[in-house]
């Protein structure tokens, strides 16, 4: 096990050193773009171009070019937006993050238990007309667009129905920390958690069904069975455990890319300011360094989400190991 | 039941022995047994050459050039000439309206945007670039990861190890952050750039496409390369290898057509996934770029809109819901068809 988990974080650190050097040629080395041009935001004027090319050391050589961004990403943290009145980008992010970790925190809740209710409804009602009904409304949730159906539902809670007693309640668009007011920050989220939960709520509920069927032919259900266990806990001890390891090994990588800016797309369209939100808004004004800050710490912690995952996973089912 | 048999006697007779049937062939029957899967077909191929048909419906019916603003024009609505742009319409009473649905297809059909545009000439136009992006970049990706899947796996050791680690790093960036640095990156040259000798223009509807293509790679190359890992082993390639084929033969003749059923059962479900992306990108401007529009473009657009004229927004989203859900259900069909044990599997 403590082989497993040393090859594991080592592979993660050069995953992560790989990641960095991809970004760097994505943003310092593409053909025919000027690094410094494109850093610099809109109609950029000489002045700050010299500026540029002094701080981050372009015309050096390669390696030292790396060093330079590595360094102020991770080290001295002090990466400038240009297009953004010198803003220093890793505190920026940080003030951003609260918002995208109340977001997908309750998103993720609801999904979970709908998508396990779902599951298991599916399931038990297996040959009636509810199993397929379930399952369609499930595609229908994981096909729709999720900036669309946010749209569909400010109009609704917003203007359409926001006089009836239905939706007199939602507040305007945009986020509010929880210390200003709590209240207001859960009405403010409802909605945008249901809409981020539904692509999910519909995925893992056709996961779970599927595990679900598979196991209740194994001979360990059987047994259960045998021995005069009700229904009710075959479910609960034997055939839902074993299907929940899918589930949770999901669970981890989709919460892991999530909280690295896949709420994007939710983000822009409540006009929460998060990290998805900040870098939709660095790309409307071309602001290249946040974008560049954002994506490396996004894809790290994708990485040691996954790291977390796999050792988790290795460390409730010795069988994988070895790997 | 005389019939029966009678039917059975005559099979046998013109049949002497059981003739060998194609396992493709017995897929394709199996799905097009399938009622729902082919139900979904037949929409997804509606859309399709609905969309293709685009110019027809612009020139012959609605008679606009949906491409240019039309702030000043008018149009018929119940036999009386009315502004494409009306003033003072929306909650507001202030500034210009576009006009709504009129439920007439030559007349603004589901009315105007916000410079007057006709919004159903404009959804089949954009239907045009988010099916030519989709289904595009989803071939392409597919393409590609089926040949780094087959080099890896046939050849394994060292290659392997350093394409899967790629694999790795690929599947590990945010899909929308990964596609933001790839846009902005090539987006800040208004005039295009240049890649050896081919010049791309920035709001070519290739940008897009490629860099789609690129982000789904390792979702195709892990399932295709685990295939190609167990048919490797397999005893008719050791028979291929023993007759003296050389890699060339065995990795096109022998491995190929036993993984192709694992890439067309992922090719629908990766076009669901691709024109998602797309519609995605385009909503966030990142993807399609003016003139050109797109069902995601369109949903923009409409943003300002949405409390006042609806539709503008409804309509496209509704045909990227049809056209995915009618991809996802046709790609549970086709993974019946082509692989029966795995009826009780979800793609994941």
């Amino acid at each position: 096990m403590l082989t497993f988990i040393l090859r594991r974080v080592l592979w993660t650190a050069l995953v992560m050193f790989v990641i960095t050097v991809i970004v760097f040629i994505i943003f310092f080395k593409t053909p025919g773009v000027d690094p410094a041009r494109a850093l610099a935001g809109r109609s950029p004027n000489a002045q700050t171009l010299a500026e540029i090319r002094a701080q981050l050391g372009l015309n050096r050589p390669f390696p030292i070019e790396y060093g330079i961004m590595m360094k102020k990403i991770f080290i001295t943290r002090d990466l400038v937006s240009y297009s953004n009145q010198g803003v220093l980008v890793i505190p920026e992010i940080g003030q951003a993050a609260p918002a995208t970790l109340s977001l997908v925190f309750g998103a993720a809740l609801i999904w979970v238990v709908m998508a396990i209710a779902v599951g298991i409804a599916a399931a038990l009602l297996r040959g009636t007309i509810f199993d397929p009904l379930l399952m369609i409304v499930a595609l229908v949730g994981i096909s729709a667009p999720v900036f669309w159906v946010g749209q569909m539902a400010n109009m609704i809670s917003q203007s359409t129905l926001h006089g009836t007693f239905l939706f007199s309640w939602v507040p305007p668009l945009g986020y509010t920390p929880f210390p200003q007011d709590p209240l207001l920050w859960f009405k403010g989220l409802v909605i945008p958690w249901i809409t981020l939960s539904l692509l999910y709520i519909g995925f893992y509920g056709r996961v779970l069904r599927a595990n679900l069927l598979e196991v209740q032919n194994e001979d360990y259900v059987r047994t259960a069975r045998a021995k005069g266990i009700s229904e009710r806990r075959v479910l609960a001890r034997h055939t839902l455990r074993t299907s929940m390891i899918t589930f949770v090994s999901l669970f981890g990588l989709d919460f892991g890319a999530l909280v690295a800016g896949s709420t994007l797309l939710t983000e822009v369209v409540f006009g929460i300011h998060g990290v998805g939100y900040l870098t939709w808004q660095a790309f409307t004004n071309l602001d290249l360094p946040t974008i560049m800050a954002t994506t490396v710490y996004g894809a790290f912690f994708i990485v040691l989400a996954n790291a977390v995952v796999d050792i988790a996973y290795a460390w409730l089912d010795p069988r994988i190991r070895p790997t | 039941m005389a019939t029966l048999l009678e039917q059975v006697q005559v099979d046998t007779e013109l049949r002497p022995a059981i003739a060998g049937r194609n396992p493709w062939a017995l897929a394709a029957r199996r799905l097009w047994r399938n009622r729902i899967a082919m139900a979904s077909l037949g929409l997804f191929l509606l859309i399709v050459v609905v969309s293709v048909a685009a110019p027809l419906f612009a020139r012959d019916v609605a008679h606009v050039n949906p491409f240019l603003p039309n702030l000043n024009g008018h149009t018929v609505v119940g036999g009386k000439v009315v502004p494409v742009m009306q003033q003072g319409g929306g909650v507001l009473k202030l500034g210009e309206t576009p006009i709504g649905p009129t439920w007439d297809l030559s007349h603004y059909f589901l009315g105007a945007d916000s410079v007057g545009r006709d919004v159903a000439a404009l959804l089949l136009y954009g239907g045009r670039s988010s099916l030519l992006i989709g289904v595009g970049s989803a071939v392409l990706c597919c393409l590609a990861a089926t040949v780094v899947a087959l080099i890896a796996g046939f050849f394994g050791g060292v290659v392997d190890a350093l394409l899967s680690r790629l694999m790795d790093v690929i599947w590990a960036f945010p899909v929308y952050l990964l596609a933001i640095s790839l846009s902005t990156e090539l987006l800040t040259h208004s005039s295009g750039f240049q890649i050896g000798p081919v010049h791309v223009d920035a709001s070519s509807l290739w940008l897009p496409t490629i860099i789609i293509a690129f982000i789904y790679v390792p979702y195709v190359y892990r399932p295709v390369r685990g295939q190609v890992l167990s048919v490797v082993k397999k005893e008719f390639v050791e028979a291929a290898t023993a007759q003296g084929a050389g890699n060339l033969r065995l990795i096109f003749s022998e491995i190929l057509p036993n993984v192709a059923s694992t890439v067309i059962v992922l090719l629908p479900l990766i076009i669901a996934t691709t024109i998602l992306t797309e519609s995605a990108l385009s909503f966030l401007g990142i993807g399609v770029q003016p003139p050109n529009v797109s069902w995601g473009s369109i949903i923009q657009d409409g943003t300002d809109l949405v409390y006042t004229r609806p539709w503008v927004t409804i309509a496209p989203g509704l045909m990227i819901l049809l056209t995915v859900l009618s991809l996802n259900v046709l790609g549970d069909g086709v993974r019946d068809a082509l692989d029966p044990r795995a009826k009780l599997r979800v793609e994941g």
